[in-house]
């Protein structure tokens, strides 16, 4: 045990995730090292993600405004709406550079398991969305687990009745660079099903 | 290097640090084992598609100093693909795991008859032949029967005396005859408990013939069974979506 604030740093940095007690203590003390201007910036960053960011009332990505950056662009297609779990699959499908379109962030998935339903998601926000606004495309990019397909599946079983609308799902199959004989049967079974005509 | 292998399906999944995963899995000779599998979460992970929830597979397990380590998996039933496409399936699916996590509170313990109902039930919702609730109500029942709880339906649960009875008490542990009846006790419709008798022993076809709102009466009876002695809700019976018939919470 350290004397008071070193100890206080390593146990409030212990408690963020997968930072272990080794981790912890070994940022605290390059913290206690590091240049004043270098600490004063990281004091601010931590101030304003508490208090400058909120989540879009659009689409419920991370935002500085009320309405995100990508919500607010006028060159980014209406139409098409992606669909994701959290905020940071927003950047993973950005930098891919493929699409022009919208998003719209669900908060998580369903989990019976830890009692997350339908009504802890955004699900009736872009039911919502896709009733008001003229959306011609949803594009379901859950995760490919468990809890991401179930999702995908209760989404495409509420999305069908809306006249017009077409409903995708982020194609599945083998990485690249991988070894056939060491691919898992579903995936395998879904690159199989999923086969395109070269 | 202490190596050991057995078959299971996976209850559970937590996220471990960067791209590990702590799978819970019922397994059919040590019956409840926590193991870590490495690097699942990366897209290139050899294995990480097969220790899904559902998934019944073949494991090879590297004893750890406190948890076990995954090295091998093979499928041997991958029941969430018919699972997942299904959400009524997918929801019945998650309360037969969460249940199968409660009854088998203590790891290392054998528990095959569970095993053999958590396949069984994972099995039937996957082939999507009957109806996810039913199947789902008729395997709480029997793993009730396996921790001891089985309900009393032909005859009196306190005195024994053959049935059947009109009266059915929670905290007694089934249908009550009227001398026995504690203040409080619910009287269910006849066919209720006839539903109930041919979920516990595997008579589809008088399970399947059943109104609904006898289904709907048994769902509830049978949740409120199982949370009485569990002495705990389930976190996912509320969530199961039983084409409009409410869950019995």
């Amino acid at each position: 045990m350290y004397e008071g604030p070193v100890q206080d740093l390593i146990d409030e940095l212990g408690r963020l995730p997968g930072v272990g007690p080794k981790s912890a203590q070994r940022i605290a003390f390059h913290l206690l090292g590091a240049d004043p201007a270098d600490i004063a910036r990281l004091q601010q960053a931590l101030q304003k993600v508490k208090e400058g960011v909120v989540f879009c009332d659009v689409c419920g990505n991370v935002s500085e405004e009320a309405t995100c950056r990508i919500c607010r662009d006028a060159r980014r297609d209406p139409g098409s709406v992606c669909v994701v779990e959290e905020p940071k699959d927003v950047l993973a499908i950005e930098r891919t550079r493929e699409f022009k379109g919208r998003y719209h962030v669900l908060g998580g998935a369903l989990d019976p398991l830890s009692g997350i339903g339908p009504d802890q998601l955004r699900v009736r926000e872009l039911l919502a969305r896709i009733s008001d606004q003229e959306v011609t495309e949803v594009i379901l990019a859950t995760d490919p687990n468990t809890e991401g397909e179930a999702t995908a599946t209760y989404l495409v079983r509420m999305l069908r009745d809306f006249p017009g609308l077409t409903v995708t799902r982020l194609a599945s199959g083998l990485p690249m660079g991988g070894d056939l004989e060491f691919a898992d049967e579903l995936t395998l079974g879904r690159a199989l099903s999923g086969r395109r005509t070269v | 290097m202490s190596l050991y292998r057995d078959t299971g399906v996976v209850l559970r999944v937590q996220k471990l640090g960067e791209a590990d995963r702590i799978i819970t899995l019922v397994t059919r000779k040590h019956g409840k084992v926590r193991a870590v599998a490495k690097g699942v979460r990366r897209t290139t992970s050899r294995f990480g598609a097969r220790v899904e929830p559902f998934a019944h597979v073949d494991v090879q397990f590297y004893t750890g100093r406190t948890l076990d380590i995954i090295t091998q998996v093979q499928t041997l039933d991958a029941f969430g693909a018919g699972i997942m496409s299904d959400y009524q399936r997918y929801t019945a699916g998650c309360a037969v795991l969460e249940t199968a996590d409660r009854l088998s509170a203590e790891e290392g313990e054998p528990v095959l008859r569970l095993y053999l109902l958590v396949t069984g039930a994972l099995r039937a919702l996957a082939d999507g032949q009957r109806d996810s609730s039913l199947v789902l109500d008729a395997f709480l029942l029997r793993a009730m029967a396996f921790a001891g709880w089985a309900p009393a339906v032909r005859e009196c649960a306190r005195c024994n005396e053959p049935g059947p009875h009109r009266s059915f008490s929670v905290p007694a542990g089934g249908s009550v005859c009227p001398r026995c009846r504690p203040a409080g006790a619910a009287i269910p419709a006849q066919d209720t408990l006839v539903l109930m008798d041919a979920l516990a022993s595997g008579t589809w076809d008088v399970a399947e013939a059943a109104s609904p709102n006898a289904r709907r009466e048994g769902s509830g009876l049978i949740a409120a069974l199982l949370q009485w002695h569990l002495e705990r809700q389930l976190r996912s019976l509320p969530l199961v979506d039983r084409k409009g018939v409410p869950s019995g919470q």
